[in-house]
């Protein structure tokens, strides 16, 4: 069952989340608001989001106005952790029995939000990596706590480059926002955008073309084949493996280069709108279909040859291990749930654009939950990707459509909207007054999943550190909105 | 791994070598808009800078327009609906490539870019005389978005491969000559970025990469953000591009270095070192 419910009273509201969970709903998310009209002190209203098979459920209750705590989700729910610690930052009210209400997202000084050791004893230090660290990557801290090689705990500093994106989303209109949509994560920006514009759909009650749909799949899989690739070179450089890193590298640029060439961005910027997509693609599909089959067959190849380098193996298996409890009890996303026998792909189970005509191919099971697996559904995923591809590619083939958007001017309303990204899924909770955005939450399958590394240290030691953050495949930008 | 020796060989040489020869790809690259250089309509108005999500258009009444590259996101907006005054601006250098100063970006340039341009271009050629072949770089992230970082990433791999031009990333700002700065300068950002630029050894250039650094694109200034990274170091050189592409940042790197002025095509390339083996 979809739409809005609300429950009397946050207690009330946590009993029903709870319920739900038992009955195999999966929490996709604790949200707070504060209507902006209310200058200062209007009530906070809190909506967790469930998933199932129908869409997603929107439970609400309103905290008493003026109220400055709350009894907290988090002891009996341990998945909203991070969500609670985001509200507490936005909005300063405490939720009461949460185990740390250190500062999630937005800056603080270090010292303000210094931790005591989570584990003492002799020898044990600190090791904080970041937030600039070796080698090109996004800016997070990571305090590593070890006795000198075992990594007994590890806490994460996110808020360094928050970037204020929920409070630029208010005063715009669709057409803009979408745009800041795709740089929410820039690495998930075609997933991103289609995610706030079936928000926007749901909203002005309209549906893109089926070219439009299958445009967006288009792209939506190619980004995922891009990260995933981008994830086998990450550990292959982990590895020292120099020629399979250059190797997948390769693939990669060609696959960001065929991007480009359907649309002028190599991350598929300005494709997907509100009521469709902005442009046929550049390449008619003839063309599009020789360059996939081009692609897809040493991609294959290399991912075979690196799948069987035992070197490489060695460092993956047994590495970084999820639990498949865990992984239920979280809601775990994408390949990283998928990787610990938690699969919850949006494609399937909640299918959006032309996923509902396209047959998506299911996965296999895994259930080892380690770096191995979690690779190992990557390129199954690249494999079905290139299989949803040629469907595409075929599908606009036959049909030589021309319409690819639909006029979509939504006055007022509120909608959750959804798609898989290669991270996992993406949800955007949008509310519109007037044809103008009064409050837009995304909430990317990297900030859902990025707190599930305190938990996957078991028996890992330093050098690890780097296959387990690579296998996670995450995007900072997508945690510290 | 024997399997892998052979698998090096396939592909033989993808590495382009641009920019001592044209590269299709570099050469035919969208970068950001720019007004027609002969408007097919003569009546510029409010309407026209309307258009633009992040203010980039300005629109004089019966004057010019024109477009503040350093703000264009390439969203296309401007382009789609009035292709008659808009349009890309095409290949990774000219119009759209790396500038020295902040004005440098707004195109058609302003009457007083060329003087101050020149003073930027002396100014740096003094600093970076002894770097010219052995240039190492650190990167630092200040808000952006992860795109920037992937492209960034991409000089490493086989098809750009900047270790051919004697440029290499260093982990330690100790090592560094060259500081690369993605992100619209988020305010969490400020005291390790700075804390990177002071800790690097004179003399030293910093890089704006992307619009988002330039002048925080979308995300302008803010509780959040310092709308662009010159709130916190002092830019050098200034890239557009949402993100750049991977010749754009090469591009940018040569023109800090000064073996690449703006606006050089290949031939005029006079100190990489595939154009000495050329001259030999």
């Amino acid at each position: 069952m979809t739409g809005t419910i609300m429950p009397p009273g946050v207690k009330a509201l946590w009993d029903e989340v709870e319920s739900r969970v038992a009955a195999g709903y999966r929490f996709a998310g604790l949200f707070a608001t504060r209507p902006t009209q209310v200058a200062g002190s209007g009530p906070i209203t809190l909506s967790a989001h469930m998933a199932t098979a129908d869409g997603i459920a929107t439970l609400e209750a309103a905290l008493p106005p003026g109220a400055e705590s709350y009894p907290a989700l988090t002891p009996r729910l341990g998945a909203a952790f991070w969500y609670e610690r985001e509200i507490h930052d936005a909005f300063g009210v405490v939720p009461e029995g949460h185990p740390r209400l250190a500062p999630l997202v937005r800056p603080d000084s270090p010292e303000a939000s210094a931790l005591p050791r989570h584990v003492t004893g002799y020898g044990m230090f600190t090791i904080p990596h970041g937030p600039v660290r070796s080698g090109v990557l996004e800016s997070i801290e990571y305090l590593v706590e070890t006795p000198g090689e075992a990594i007994p705990h590890l806490n994460m500093r996110v808020f360094y480059k928050h970037r204020g994106v929920q409070d630029r989303f208010v005063g715009m209109t669709p057409a803009d926002a979408v745009l800041l949509a795709e740089r929410t994560e820039g690495i998930a920006s075609v997933a991103h955008a289609m995610a706030f514009s079936h928000a926007i759909e749901q909203i002005a009650g309209c549906e893109p073309p089926i070219a439009a749909q299958l445009v967006r799949v288009l792209h939506a899989e190619l980004e995922r084949i891009a990260n995933h690739l981008d994830v086998a070179v990450r550990l292959a450089d982990a590895a020292g493996l120099a020629v399979a890193t250059a190797r997948l590298a390769l693939h990669k640029e060609r696959v960001l280069r065929l991007v480009s060439g359907l649309c002028g961005s190599r991350f598929g910027r300005g494709v997907v709108v509100p009521g469709g997509v902005s442009a046929a693609p550049v390449l008619p599909p003839a063309q599009l279909r020789a360059e996939l089959d081009r692609l897809a067959k040493p991609i294959a190849a290399d991912a075979a040859a690196l799948m069987a380098t035992s070197s490489f193996l060695d460092r993956l298996r047994g590495t970084g291990p999820l639990t498949s409890e865990r992984a239920r009890q979280h809601g775990a996303l994408g390949p990283i749930g998928k990787a610990a026998g938690f699969a919850d792909d949006a494609r399937l189970t909640r299918p959006y654009d032309a996923y509902r005509a396209l047959a998506v191919p299911s996965a296999r099971s895994h259930v080892a939950g380690d770096a191995l697996a979690r690779l190992r559904v990557r390129w199954e995923e690249v494999d079905q990707s290139f299989r949803l591809l040629r469907q595409v590619a075929d599908d606009l083939a036959e049909r030589a459509p021309d319409l690819y958007s639909v006029t979509c001017e939504p006055a007022s309303g509120r909608a959750v909207g959804w798609a898989e990204a290669p991270q996992g899924e993406v949800l955007y909770d949008v509310n519109i007054e007037a044809g103008r955005i009064t409050r837009c939450h995304p909430r990317s399958a990297s900030f859902h999943n990025l707190v599930l590394m305190h938990e996957v240290f078991t028996g890992d030691i330093l050098t690890d550190f780097p296959f387990i953050e690579a296998s996670f495949g995450l995007s900072v930008a997508g945690v510290a909105l | 791994m024997s399997i892998w020796v052979l698998r090096g060989l396939r592909d033989g040489v993808v590495t382009t070598r641009w920019p001592a020869r044209p590269d299709d790809y570099a050469d035919t690259w969208r970068g950001p808009a720019r007004p027609l250089a002969a408007p097919l309509s003569s009546d510029p108005d409010a309407a026209l800078e309307a258009l633009c999500p992040t203010g980039a258009i300005t629109a004089e009444r019966g004057g010019n327009v024109r477009v503040d590259q350093g703000r264009c996101i390439l969203c296309g907006h401007c382009v789609a609906r009035r292709p008659d005054v808009f349009t890309w601006s095409q290949g990774a250098t000219g119009s759209g490539a790396a500038a020295l100063t902040r004005n440098q970006l707004i195109v058609p340039e302003l009457p007083e870019t060329d003087e101050a341009v020149e003073a930027a271009r002396a100014r740096l050629r003094e600093r970076t005389a002894a770097l010219r072949r052995s240039v190492h770089i650190r990167h630092v992230d200040a808000g952006s978005d992860g795109s920037e970082e992937w492209e960034i990433q991409a000089l490493l791999g086989p098809v750009y491969d900047i270790h051919r031009l004697g440029v290499f990333f260093t982990a330690s700002p100790r090592h560094a000559d060259v500081l690369l700065v993605t992100g619209a300068g988020a305010r969490g950002m400020t005291v390790p970025l700075r804390t990177t630029y002071d800790g690097m050894p004179d003399p030293k250039i910093v890089i704006a990469v992307g619009t988002d650094a330039v002048s925080g694109g979308l995300l302008s200034e803010s509780d959040a953000t310092t709308g662009g990274i010159a709130a916190t170091v002092p830019v050098d050189i200034w890239l557009a591009g949402s993100p750049p592409s991977p010749f754009g940042i090469i591009n940018a790197l040569l023109v800090a270095v000064g073996r690449l002025a703006r606006d050089t095509t290949p031939a005029r390339l006079t100190t990489g070192s595939r154009g000495r083996r050329r001259s030999r």
